[in-house]
């Protein structure tokens, strides 16, 4: 009869939640698993009706520094140290394109996944945390024109791309922070994801991507400071081009300030999240 | 020893509805809002309606127990299953849950149709919290309870809508949590299906896992489950034996009313997707001397109004009689005829002529169904009407009568 069920019994108490709560590490753990799946099937259905998929992920990229070459390396002359400026751009477009899309995606990932908010339990941000993740592929493709472009100009890597790593960590984990918020903030407020393309368009150009720091006049390169991004592009590119690149580029003040930013938009959007959640399903 | 699984403790859901006309759903409109508000004289009493989905509910489930759940519709059961489920939170009270859950609340949740059946399988069955193994180990079976075969590798868009229900219920019945939350599933889907979905739901129900069913369908409710309480209002107003609560709950949603008069169905619990509905019912038997009402082994006659969005063609049509427990009697269906029923665009009149009701006298509910040929359930009215069948013949020896059924018979002596 009850001989087959385990007899450790797996609690749960469901009560309202008091202003205190928990990052639920442990449970996203546990759900690991589905966020296998649910990146899974990003990745599966996004490339699946299209043959152009696959080019478009990649075109999209070398497209846009070709453009950004013509526009902002020859006729503007922006200088871009000892690389050429097609290679200069490409290393910072790679790491911002993955964070647009990734933005793009989370904050609307709640919204899209209705179906299961509203009628299966799991810890709700496996949702942006897929989104965060499904981007990975994309950069993937996008790392391999890369290398190709790396080659073609004769720019081998030194020592410093050791730290590449670390930098895409700090892409994901930024990408992650704003997801937390406007994922959340889009369930309440359905005009967010509007907001959210305009802001990217103009925060591309108050991120050292198609221009160095150093073009940046002192007085106002504190923007740059309060930009996390700015860590992100200048550390990708500092750890492929390092010994190309101005002296000033090497991380310094103005990366570390970024990168505290980025932190503290992740801690305060995991928080925001974890508040706002038990509403999720009432209001979505 | 008898373990309690769930323990519910005073559960409440408010949700206040007077604050979402001030709510805003757009960022845009939330600023202008806050800007304007200086300028704007506050409004003297804001309309504070409170909604109480569910109200200081308590009971307890014991392990191994199938648990049902019934009311109306909009009564809190859903609330009740999603509280459970920790899909929202209660607004004040609490739930032990001792085990895990596994929560049916929707057929096919998740499924991607662009996702062919195979794939959407394992995404389903983790998006119902199965482990990959799991998923993998059991796959086969899945497969073979969905019967679908040779549509594995097609993209679910491509499936009828028979075939998807098939293939996500067959998903879920292969869970095995320990505790199984059910939300009308069997609504959907063909007569066929239902039954499978049901023999499933019994064998999992024997395997010793404590189950809450939510169902407006009182046979199944009453075939699985062993203790029902009934919600209405978000109120708990009965639990106990399945046969008492159940009968209690019919009691009290049919409408009174005698013969020859129409009796609108407006108010009525139903399920369905309402494209065509019944929309009033009539009945009369011929005897003047007892006022046209139905007796036993006699003739009686049922009309039915039904609205129809459409011209349609209706596979079954069904007058269903009940006793006062939900125990399913008699059923007149027009698919036994043989021919399917054409409706017309608005209003259509149809008359059931029962030549012999054999009923004995008693207190009976009358219930309807109305499905398309493709099984799906087009309005479905579980207790519509109570019907008194009374007793034509006198008695002699003012016998009671027992049984519900008659039959035609004579005694003879039998030579040896």
């Amino acid at each position: 009869m009850a001989e087959n069920i385990p007899t450790v019994k797996h609690q749960v108490i469901i009560q309202p939640s008091k202003g205190w709560f928990s990052l639920q590490l442990g449970a996203l753990w546990q759900y690991r698993e589905l966020l296998y799946f649910l990146v899974w099937r990003d990745i599966k259905v996004r490339y699946k009706q299209t043959a152009l998929g696959i080019t478009w992920v990649i075109l999209q990229p070398v497209v846009s520094m070709v453009v950004f070459t013509a526009l902002f390396g020859n006729l503007l002359g922006v200088p871009s140290g000892d690389v050429p400026y097609p290679i200069f751009s490409y290393t910072a477009l790679l790491p911002w394109n993955y964070f647009a899309s990734s933005i793009n995606k989370s904050s609307t990932s709640l919204v899209m996944n209705t179906n299961l908010v509203t009628k299966v339990y799991f810890p709700r941000m496996v949702i942006p945390i897929s989104s965060i993740l499904s981007g990975l592929i994309d950069f993937g493709f996008g790392f391999i024109v890369l290398i190709g472009l790396m080659l073609y100009y004769h720019v081998p890597p030194t020592w410093t791309i050791l730290f590449l790593p670390a930098f895409l960590l700090l892409a994901m984990l930024t990408a992650l922070g704003f997801g937390f918020w406007l994922s959340a903030l889009n369930v309440r407020y359905r005009d967010i994801n509007y907001l959210v393309p305009y802001l990217i368009q103009i925060w591309m150009y108050l991120t050292p991507v198609i221009y160095p720091t150093s073009l940046i006049p002192e007085q106002f390169r504190f923007v740059l400071a309060l930009n996390p991004m700015t860590a992100v592009v200048e550390g990708f590119r500092w750890a492929l081009l390092s010994p190309y690149l101005e002296t000033a580029q090497a991380p310094g003040i103005i990366l570390l300030f970024s990168f505290l930013i980025s932190i503290l938009v992740l801690i305060s959007g995991a928080v925001f999240f974890r508040r706002t959640e038990r509403t999720f399903a009432d209001i979505i | 020893m008898s373990n309690i699984s769930i323990e519910v403790d005073h559960l409440s859901k408010v949700y206040t509805i007077g604050l979402a006309k001030q709510r805003h759903d757009t960022l845009r409109d939330q600023l202008v809002d806050m800007i304007s508000a200086p300028f704007q004289k506050r409004k003297k009493e804001q309309e504070d309606g409170t909604f109480w989905a569910l109200r200081d509910v308590s009971f307890n489930v014991m392990q191994g127990e199938v648990f049902g759940i019934i009311g109306r519709n909009g009564a809190g059961k859903s609330t009740l299953l999603k509280l459970l489920s920790r899909i929202t939170e209660p607004t004040s009270g609490r739930a032990v849950i001792n085990g895990r859950v596994g929560s049916l609340l929707e057929v096919g949740t998740g499924f991607h149709p662009e996702l062919t059946g195979r794939e959407n399988v394992f995404l389903n069955g983790a998006i119902l919290g199965m482990h990959r193994s799991e998923i993998n180990r059991k796959f086969d079976e899945i497969v073979a309870f969905a019967e679908i075969d040779q549509f594995l590798d097609t993209p679910v868009k491509r499936y009828s809508s028979g075939m998807y229900v098939r293939l996500a219920f067959a998903v879920a019945a292969h869970l095995e949590p320990e505790i199984l939350l059910v939300d009308e599933v069997l609504a959907v889907g063909d007569v066929e299906f239902q039954k499978k979905c049901l023999g499933k739901m019994d064998d999992v129900a024997k395997l010793g896992r404590t189950v809450l069913f939510v169902s407006h369908n009182m046979n199944a409710i009453q075939r699985l489950c062993s203790e029902t309480i009934y919600i209405d209002k978000g109120k708990l107003v009965e639990k106990g034996l399945t046969r008492d609560v159940v009968s209690h709950y019919i009691s009290s949603n049919f409408y009174s009313a005698g013969p020859r008069e129409w009796i609108k169905l407006n108010d009525a619990d139903r399920v369905g997707t309402g494209e065509a509905y019944f929309d009033a019912i009539y009945y009369e038997s011929p005897s003047k001397e007892i006022g046209y009402k139905p007796y036993s082994n006699g003739p009686v006659e049922f009309s039915v109004m039904i609205e129809s969005n459409g011209p349609r063609s209706v596979s079954s049509i069904a007058i269903t009689i009940f006793d006062q427990y939900g125990t399913k009697l008699v059923n007149a269906d027009s698919v036994s005829l043989g021919k399917a029923v054409e409706l017309k665009a608005g209003r259509n009149q149809f008359k059931f002529k029962i030549n012999r009701l054999h009923l004995n006298p008693g207190v009976y509910v009358v219930g309807l169904w109305m499905a398309k040929s493709s099984g799906n359930v087009l309005d479905q009215i579980y207790s519509a009407i109570r019907v008194d069948v009374i007793d034509l013949e006198e008695r002699e020896f003012g016998m009671r009568i027992d049984g519900a059924v008659t039959c035609d018979f004579q005694l003879v002596t039998d030579q040896m």
